[in-house]
């Protein structure tokens, strides 16, 4: 290809780089300075003269960030064990065995993938409250397993489906019971696609405001975004914690999706060719 | 058939899970649609009171229109810049399209809490980002606090979207159009097709069934959405209901806020209207959109 649109290209990519980036790294370089360098230079970097972590401070003495963080990550993991093992299962029957009703069960299984669960919300909240499960980090666990279930079912039962049966029959010859060849054979076969799951469940749940707001606002089960949004809401005119708040927020998430990122993208590859 | 009971027990897990936390509370919701305040049933009372009674038919209707147009918004602009980057990262041989990527892809698995925040922070006149900024290239007259103006905040909560946003389209076109088999390139490129018109005359109808996809997806993502606007805008959905979709009326509706008392039987006849609107377009895109596509294919 000639030069001129190389170069083009490589143009409007920066152009759109910067436009994604410019926010989250205004938002990183200003935590990190005095109130007053936030105002007179919010677009300088962090100088010796400017340089302030006042904010992290303000942020961690008052805030229980350390505590919403981990209510955070129980949630998360919890949740994405859950709908991983039991996701995995259900992929495993739906792919593996030939039983009447299994089409159906496929496209019952299969609708949660278009139909957001929060339509519920009004039906799941007083389900919750009939079990006195409101305001506990179970609440939170049960509805996104629930929700990551659809997603995680249609993507490995199609990678199982494209497994080769002579391992499994072997298995069989050798005695292994239907148990132990999911276990021992099938779930080591389907990690990479299982991870590619994961990404994608993970991220929502994290993210959530939604249930939390509803189901668990109390303070020692709230999660690191709600947390986030009440404190941003109670210190507005504080700038230095709102940015510093700000900056933890991102955090957690840019180091895991850097982590992710080469198995998200291959997920999103193998995903669409199909 | 004999019975075979590890299928029940590799089945079961998760059939429970799905059908107690998401199908059962769906459908009641939909039951409790149908009630009064007091259990008894109403028939369609609730959604006469919802399309007709003043009070709460100017804000159903003013909800819908909003989200009409938060939708309109992403279709015009978050899928085409989104297929722009796309056709330009799958060029190949391209450096550094792995960095693009990644990068383009940040604000996507960023929360709404903030992003919302974010923005309200660069676009407020207090920090002065914004203006600043189109004062260095001379357009700082443009400039208004476009979040707190009726005409222009419903548009610019809808564009922040579109920037969290843009890198699912372009993620999914971009694998769409690596999979277009290398030799229906290169019989175009014999052909002496230039690049741009091998972009809308093979790749373009190639990418179809991903459009579509793509489609749906925001269609139910918008009419589902809340977190956006009650981070930046509140429940309320200020300035005066003006960026008030149907996310944040249902939230309100049924939490209560302020003075109103929350109802939970109005709140599940809008979630029930909210159900029929995204069951609406996933049945378009099913039956008109997928099932056209597929005879086209090859």
């Amino acid at each position: 290809m000639s030069r001129r649109p190389r170069l083009l290209t490589h143009l409007a990519l920066i152009l759109w780089t910067l436009i994604a980036l410019f926010p989250v790294w205004l938002v990183i370089i200003n935590s990190m300075k005095s109130r007053r360098a936030i105002f007179a230079e919010p677009l300088a970097l962090p100088g010796p003269k400017s340089f302030d972590l006042v904010g992290y401070q303000t942020v961690l003495k008052q805030g229980d960030f350390l505590l919403y963080v981990q209510n955070s990550l129980i949630v998360t993991v919890v949740s994405l064990a859950l709908v991983l093992l039991f996701g995995a299962m259900a992929a495993f029957a739906l792919a593996e065995y030939r039983f009447r009703g299994n089409r159906l069960m496929g496209l019952y299984l299969a609708l949660g993938i278009m139909i957001p669960i929060r339509l519920g919300t009004v039906a799941i909240l007083q389900g919750m409250v009939a079990t006195g499960l409101v305001n506990t980090r179970i609440a939170l666990i049960l509805v996104y397993t629930a929700q990551g279930i659809p997603l995680c079912v249609f993507i490995l039962s199609e990678f199982m489906r494209g497994l080769s049966d002579d391992l499994k029959n072997a298995a069989r010859i050798d005695g292994l019971s239907e148990y132990a060849i999911f276990f021992r054979i099938i779930l080591p076969l389907v990690r990479p696609a299982m991870a590619t799951v994961a990404v994608f469940t993970m991220i929502p749940i994290w993210n959530d405001l939604w249930f939390p707001l509803i189901l668990a606002p109390a303070e020692a089960v709230k999660t690191i975004t709600l947390g986030t949004q009440v404190f941003l809401g109670q210190f507005v005119t504080n700038w230095n914690a709102v940015l510093a708040a700000l900056t933890l927020a991102i955090g957690p998430v840019l180091v895991l999706y850097l982590i992710f990122s080469r198995q998200l993208i291959r997920g999103i590859t193998a995903g669409a060719v199909k | 058939m004999r019975f075979r009971p590890h299928i029940l027990v590799f089945l079961a897990p998760a059939v429970l899970v799905y059908s107690a936390l998401m199908v059962v509370p769906l459908f009641a919701t939909l039951g409790l649609s149908l009630e009064d305040r007091t259990g008894g049933f109403a028939g369609l009372a609730n959604f006469r009171t919802l399309f007709g009674d003043p009070r709460w038919a100017a804000s159903f209707w003013n909800a819908l229109g909003n989200n009409l147009w938060f939708f309109v918004v992403h279709m015009l602009v978050q899928n085409p810049i989104g297929i722009a980057l796309a056709a330009l990262l799958s060029q190949p041989g391209l450096r550094g399209a792995a960095v693009y990527r990644t990068a383009i892809f940040i604000p996507t698995i960023l929360s709404f809490v903030i992003v919302g925040f974010v923005w309200k922070l660069i676009l407020s006149p207090i920090w002065g980002v914004a203006p600043s900024m189109l004062d260095a290239i001379g357009l700082k007259s443009l400039f208004q606090p476009w979040l707190g103006r009726e005409g222009t905040a419903l548009t610019t909560l809808a564009l922040v979207s579109v920037w969290q946003f843009v890198g699912i389209p372009m993620m999914l076109i971009y694998a769409a159009l690596l999979s277009i088999p290398d030799e229906v390139l290169e019989a175009a490129e014999v052909d002496g097709l230039t690049p741009w018109a091998m972009f809308w005359k093979i790749r373009l109808p190639l990418i179809w069934p991903a459009i579509g996809i793509i489609s749906v997806l925001t269609f139910v993502g918008n009419f589902n959405a809340f977190d956006l606007i009650y981070v930046s805008q509140g429940a309320l959905a200020g300035p005066n209901f003006a960026t008030d979709i149907l996310g944040t009326f249902l939230f309100r509706t049924f939490f209560g806020f302020q003075l109103q008392q929350g109802d939970p039987t109005m709140g599940a006849t809008i979630a029930a209207v909210m159900f029929g609107i995204i069951l609406a377009g996933v049945c378009v895109y099913l039956f008109a959109i997928q099932t056209r596509l597929r005879r086209y294919q090859f």
